[in-house]
């Protein structure tokens, strides 16, 4: 037969395919519960760090340190925590789109830190964080966006360590309870009133920056974590009974 | 020297691909901030080249050359997916500076350029030494930059400490612009030009 009679283009074509898309495929397959626990691992490491449990410093297996992370599951409907679930039991799995995980850190019984996964659009890409809030329940101790597709340079710099330190201790929600916290355009005017629930927004990521003060305030607002965060604050019993 | 040493020792000086055919810059300026991520890059371009080079050469009298194109990319990109799968397994930190640039070692002219034009028309062990060649030269400049880079932006070499920064109670003030990708344009422009002088010194004596 010629060498491009197109039956033996065809031949060939098909059997290149069907071999590369093999190879491929079980590679793919092959490697996956390995990469899920790279991932997993990746995502205790974070939140961790939103913790305050794991700095430059710190020693010690992951997983043995995570121990001292508490995971909750919230239903964000009423706001109330459900008892019989834990974040593990939400990975994977479909479930009510109001269930959400959190964690918690705690001393002495009370609630030192809250860290509450968030999550939004910015320009390009959905953007995954953790936001921690302190014993008050309204300012940050940390915040951090571990994964997102932003220009980098521009907006890929909202996970830069630089400008998520500039979050740390600012107010999250106004005396109403409401998100105040927002990215502003340029630098923050350190004797403004309103410097402690404003940002410096990132030059060249204006978009990305809307985008970052949007998921906040969805997810600390009334859709989000926002009644939780009310019942919390509201009763000393609850807390201590949660 | 042999057909063979010649195949794999001229594409690392005489024949770079970065220096001398000026293919593959774009992963160079973007990976070599840190001589782990270089290294990283160097090994898994190599690793796509020898294999594409050998699997193309096994079967380049069966590829129609009307198709040859396709074939050509296919095999590579499935090359490519298998390394970026590996990685991610193996080497979750690295794969994840090293982000997109992994998948982009599809889009490198080296590799297609090698297996369009030696590939294609040599032997199997000819075209491994080829893409084992163009893999060093390759390395060797990913990891000359990266480590100069490295070097100089924050004073360390594949993380550890070489000169103590002044951001951590050191004597050395961290030069920032190194960090940036027009630094590797200086140093791969300083490079070339390098490269090119000892090729014409070379070709001046032997004239």
């Amino acid at each position: 037969m010629p060498k491009e009679s197109p039956i033996r283009v065809l031949g060939v074509a098909t059997v290149v395919c069907v071999v590369c898309s093999v190879v491929v495929a079980s590679t793919a397959v092959g490697l996956r519960p390995i990469q899920q626990a790279n991932k997993l691992r990746d995502k205790q490491h974070y939140i961790l760090q939103t913790a305050g449990l794991y700095g430059a410093g710190s020693e010690g297996d992951l997983s043995t340190l995570f121990e001292q992370v508490e995971g909750r599951v919230v239903d964000l409907a009423t706001g109330e925590f459900v008892e019989d679930l834990s974040p593990d039991d939400l990975a994977g799995r479909e479930q009510k789109k109001e269930l959400r995980p959190l964690y918690m850190v705690r001393k002495n019984g009370a609630i030192e830190r809250l860290i509450l996964p968030v999550e939004g659009k910015g320009l390009w890409s959905t953007m995954h964080g953790f936001v921690a809030l302190g014993a008050d329940l309204t300012t940050i101790e940390t915040f951090c966006i571990y994964d997102h597709a932003e220009t980098p340079g521009l907006g890929g710099e909202v996970s830069s360590p630089r400008w998520l330190a500039l979050w740390d201790g600012k107010t999250a929600l106004g005396e109403d309870g409401q998100p105040v916290i927002e990215v502003i355009k340029g630098a923050v005017d350190p004797a403004s009133p309103e410097a402690d629930h404003q940002v410096d927004g990132l030059s060249g990521a204006t978009l990305t920056g809307r985008g970052v003060t949007n998921l906040l305030h969805f997810w600390l607002g009334e859709e989000g974590y926002g009644p939780l965060l009310t019942n919390l604050r509201k009763g000393g019993d609850h807390v201590e009974g949660i | 020297m042999s057909k063979a040493s010649d195949t794999l020792l001229e594409p690392v000086l005489q024949r770079n691909p970065i220096g001398a055919q000026m293919l593959g810059i774009c992963s160079a300026l973007a990976v070599t901030t840190k001589l782990s991520t270089s290294l990283t890059m160097a090994l898994a371009v190599t690793f796509v080249l020898v294999c594409s080079n050998a699997l193309l050469s096994a079967i380049r009298r069966f590829i129609p050359s009307s198709i040859r194109m396709i074939v050509q990319m296919t095999i590579i990109a499935s090359l490519v997916i298998v390394v970026d799968q590996i990685l991610k397994a193996y080497a979750y930190d690295l794969s994840k500076q090293l982000s997109v640039y992994v998948g982009l070692i599809i889009t490198n002219c080296i590799i297609m350029g090698r297996a369009e034009a030696f590939a294609m028309k040599n032997g199997v062990g000819l075209s491994i030494l080829d893409g084992l060649g163009n893999g060093l030269g390759y390395s060797v400049v990913l990891l000359a930059v990266g480590g100069v880079r490295e070097l100089v932006g924050s004073g360390t070499l594949l993380g550890y400490t070489v000169l103590p920064s002044t951001a951590a109670g050191g004597w050395y003030m961290t030069n920032g612009l190194f960090l940036l990708s027009p630094s590797a344009f200086f140093l791969i422009g300083l490079l070339i030009w390098a490269l090119e002088y000892r090729r014409q010194t070379l070709a001046a004596k032997g004239r």
